[in-house]
């Protein structure tokens, strides 16, 4: 086959778009390998999600947290991203808008109002959670994934690692870098990108050429596959075949996921610059959890009551790390010392030193000219 | 004169330079349509087109790279960067390529290409939205290192940074994007690059600085004057290489004392740079050590630790009075 014959293949054929749920609710994929305690549990995480996202957008413009990056509409890719992950085994190597998917590893959502709040300690993800603290450099994280993977492969491990990254996460060289060196080395991780279709203002058509993100896993000569990002139970499908994929040995994968984000990029942008409001409304149409609600109740596994109980549940759960978060102090100043090394240098002793003497006279002054 | 901020000069600066100049362009990350995440760049695209206002894929390494291809084949890109943190994937080009052109090709091309940084914390940002680029790059050679802090000085720094013939990190301070107006002229005018400026006259201390801590050195200076009743002047450096010697030895011998400010962190900065200069050429006039009031040698912290890094009015006040009653 020539090249010109290879670019006149249809892509968005060769790389058809996964889906086990139409967005009205009703199968049209293969049934999924869920038992009505995963899906409902699968469903509730949703719930949680969102709740968790809105309330953290509100604090964010209500100046009790600082610059946030919501996720609202990107649910079913941030539970079904994560869900089949080994906990204490596996790693994530999240963005800055898979702060869901870090919770479902494990990571309490306190820990992630904190980062977003100001304070260095809602990066440290608990022992036994191997959530790598949000990456905010775009695609850099895909190559530690890489190697925390390769790691695992010379230690004779079965471990699996995810890597996240958006639709603009897919330009820089560390993208293609990863892809490559996972290829070359075999290694058991999985890149999860979310095509939310734009980079903040910048649409697909300007970050890249090709129809789809999947078929760059041909020039790497790795499996890859689009997703509909607004379907869990097919997130979950294509998630499982990926991770049993690569813990048996079989590699890495490139997963697609059509998504769409709702909110703004983070608290300041205005998505009504660059996108409209039919856009919007088209994917809100889609939403993953009306339709998983749709489903759960079509099979008569949820009642209204369970709606309402749920969502009484995630409020309250959410509102609870909201005072967990609030109620934390402030970081100290030693705090800014004591983690650069292993010891602090005998130069961060000293400014440590010269920067409490600072403070110490500072407050004294306040309280002189209050008092 | 209009009374413009910050941002709105460097706004207009970029028009001025674009109609005048059909090889200037501007390119980044959403800084077409969207007018870039400041909106330094508003208004570019709907007047100048496309090709002019370029919204690039996300990869700074391969748009400052390609912006030096287009610079040596003769267009002057103005290239913003998103914030400071992510000129980090485009240093390889900065130092192994842009910095070293004209050296390597004898002078047969040359990179006159700018790159936009907003700089530095003070806004609250997330991590990687407020860091001190200057240090990265002043012990490069090759690479011009601008930083206004007040909006005339932007416009007419940023003009000159396009018409010069070499590569310039332009560091804006984004911090003071918004925080007050001045009064900008109208169509082009340049300011000089290398030129300091004397943003307040005093004889009893020398202050140098540049970008946003000219303002905390001038808070200073006034506590300085209020508390003590001596007079600080403030060197506002405006151009850190080019650098502007002569002032500020004239000065330093003028008032036989120095401070001096940055938010960089401590060992290595280039505020270290400016107390070896002194020492090299105005060594006898001292009557007290040189004073050093810098970031800590941490990361800049998040949000809620911001406060405990940056430098304020107070830490230079002690500054001043250590240097004073040495
Ligand atoms: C190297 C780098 N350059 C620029 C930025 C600023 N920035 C933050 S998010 C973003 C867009 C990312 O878009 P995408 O990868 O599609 O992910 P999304 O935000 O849509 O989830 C940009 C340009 C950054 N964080 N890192």
């Amino acid at each position: 086959m020539s090249t010109t014959q290879a670019n006149a293949l249809d892509m968005e054929q060769l790389f058809e778009v996964r889906r086990v749920l139409s967005p009205d609710g009703t199968l049209v994929g293969p049934e999924p390998d869920l038992t009505p305690d995963q899906l409902k549990d699968v469903y509730r995480w949703m719930v949680y999600l969102r709740v968790f996202d809105q309330r953290s957008l509100n604090l964010s413009r209500q100046g009790r947290m600082g610059t946030f990056a919501p996720f609202g509409g990107q649910e079913a890719c941030q539970v079904g991203s994560a869900y089949w992950l080994a906990k204490g085994k596996d790693w994530i190597f999240p963005t800055y808008r898979d702060h869901g998917a870090m919770q479902v590893l494990g990571v309490p959502t306190k820990n992630i109002m904190r980062y977003y709040m100001g304070d260095e300690q809602g990066s440290k993800a608990p022992e036994g959670v191997n959530a790598f603290p949000i990456s905010i450099p775009i695609a850099t994280q895909l190559v530690h994934a890489v190697g925390a993977a390769w790691a695992a492969k010379i230690k004779k491990e079965d471990t699996v690692t995810v890597g996240y990254a958006g639709d603009g996460g897919t330009s820089p060289g560390d993208f293609h870098e990863a892809l490559n060196f996972a290829a070359v080395y075999n290694t058991a991780t999985v890149f999860f990108i979310q095509n939310n279709r734009y980079a903040i203002s910048t649409p697909n058509a300007k970050q890249f050429k090709t129809k789809t993100i999947a078929q760059r896993s041909l020039a790497y000569d790795i499996p890859g596959v689009r997703v509909d990002g607004q379907d869990v139970l097919a997130v979950l499908q294509v998630m499982k075949e990926a991770v049993d994929r690569a813990r048996s040995g079989g590699g890495p994968t490139l997963v697609e996921a059509l998504t769409f984000r709702y909110g703004p990029h983070t608290t300041p942008d205005d998505p009504k610059k660059y996108r409209t409001q039919e856009e919007l409304e088209e994917w809100q149409a889609k939403d993953p959890i009306e339709r998983l609600r749709k489903y759960l109740v079509s099979k008569g596994i949820w009642s209204d009551a369970d709606e309402q109980a749920v969502y009484d549940w995630a409020k309250e759960t959410v509102n609870a790390a909201v005072e967990a978060a609030e109620a934390e102090p402030r970081p100290s100043v030693d705090a800014m010392f004591d983690y650069l090394y292993e010891k602090p240098t005998p130069e961060l002793e000293r400014q440590r030193e010269y920067l409490k003497a600072y403070l110490a006279k500072k407050s004294q002054g306040e309280a002189k000219t209050h008092g | 004169m209009a009374k413009l901020t910050l941002i709105q000069a460097i706004n207009d600066g970029l028009k001025v330079a674009m109609r005048r100049d059909p090889n200037v362009l501007i390119m980044g990350e959403d800084v077409g349509i969207n007018g870039g995440v400041f909106r330094a760049t508003e208004g570019i695209h709907a007047e100048f087109g496309a090709d002019r206002a370029i919204d690039v894929p996300l990869a700074e390494s391969g748009f400052v790279g390609a912006a030096m291809g287009m610079a040596i084949y003769g267009l002057k890109p103005v290239v913003e960067i998103q914030f400071d943190g992510f000129l980090a994937p485009a240093h390889e080009h900065l130092v192994n390529q842009i910095a070293r052109i004209r050296n390597r090709s004898r002078g047969r091309w040359h990179v006159p290409m700018v790159l936009r940084i907003p700089s530095w914390g003070g806004i609250k940002a997330l991590e990687h939205h407020s860091e001190s680029i200057e240090n990265w790059y002043v012990n490069n050679p090759g690479l011009k290192i601008v930083a206004p802090s007040n909006p005339y000085d932007a416009k007419g720094l940023l003009l000159a940074a396009i018409e010069d013939p070499d590569p310039v990190l332009f560091m804006e301070p984004k911090r003071l994007y918004r925080s007050f107006r001045a009064e900008v002229p109208e169509g082009y005018y340049t300011v000089e690059l290398g030129k300091a400026a004397i943003a307040r006259e005093g004889t009893d201390v020398t202050i140098l600085t540049y970008g946003v801590h000219v303002h905390t050195a001038l808070e200073a200076a006034e506590k300085a004057a209020a508390e003590h009743g001596w007079q600080a002047e403030v060197v506002d450096l405006r151009s850190l290489n080019p650098l502007d010697l002569d002032t500020i030895i004239a000065s330093v011998k003028k008032t036989r004392r120095a401070v001096v400010v940055s938010e960089a962190p401590r060992t290595g900065g280039f505020h270290s740079e400016l107390v070896a200069l002194i020492n090299d050429h105005a060594l006898e006039y001292l009557e007290a050590p040189v004073a050093r009031v810098t970031g800590f040698d941490v990361p800049m912290p998040y949000l809620l630790s911001e406060d405990f890094f940056l430098p304020d009015a107070g830490r230079v006040l002690e500054a001043i009075e250590s240097v004073k009653t040495y």
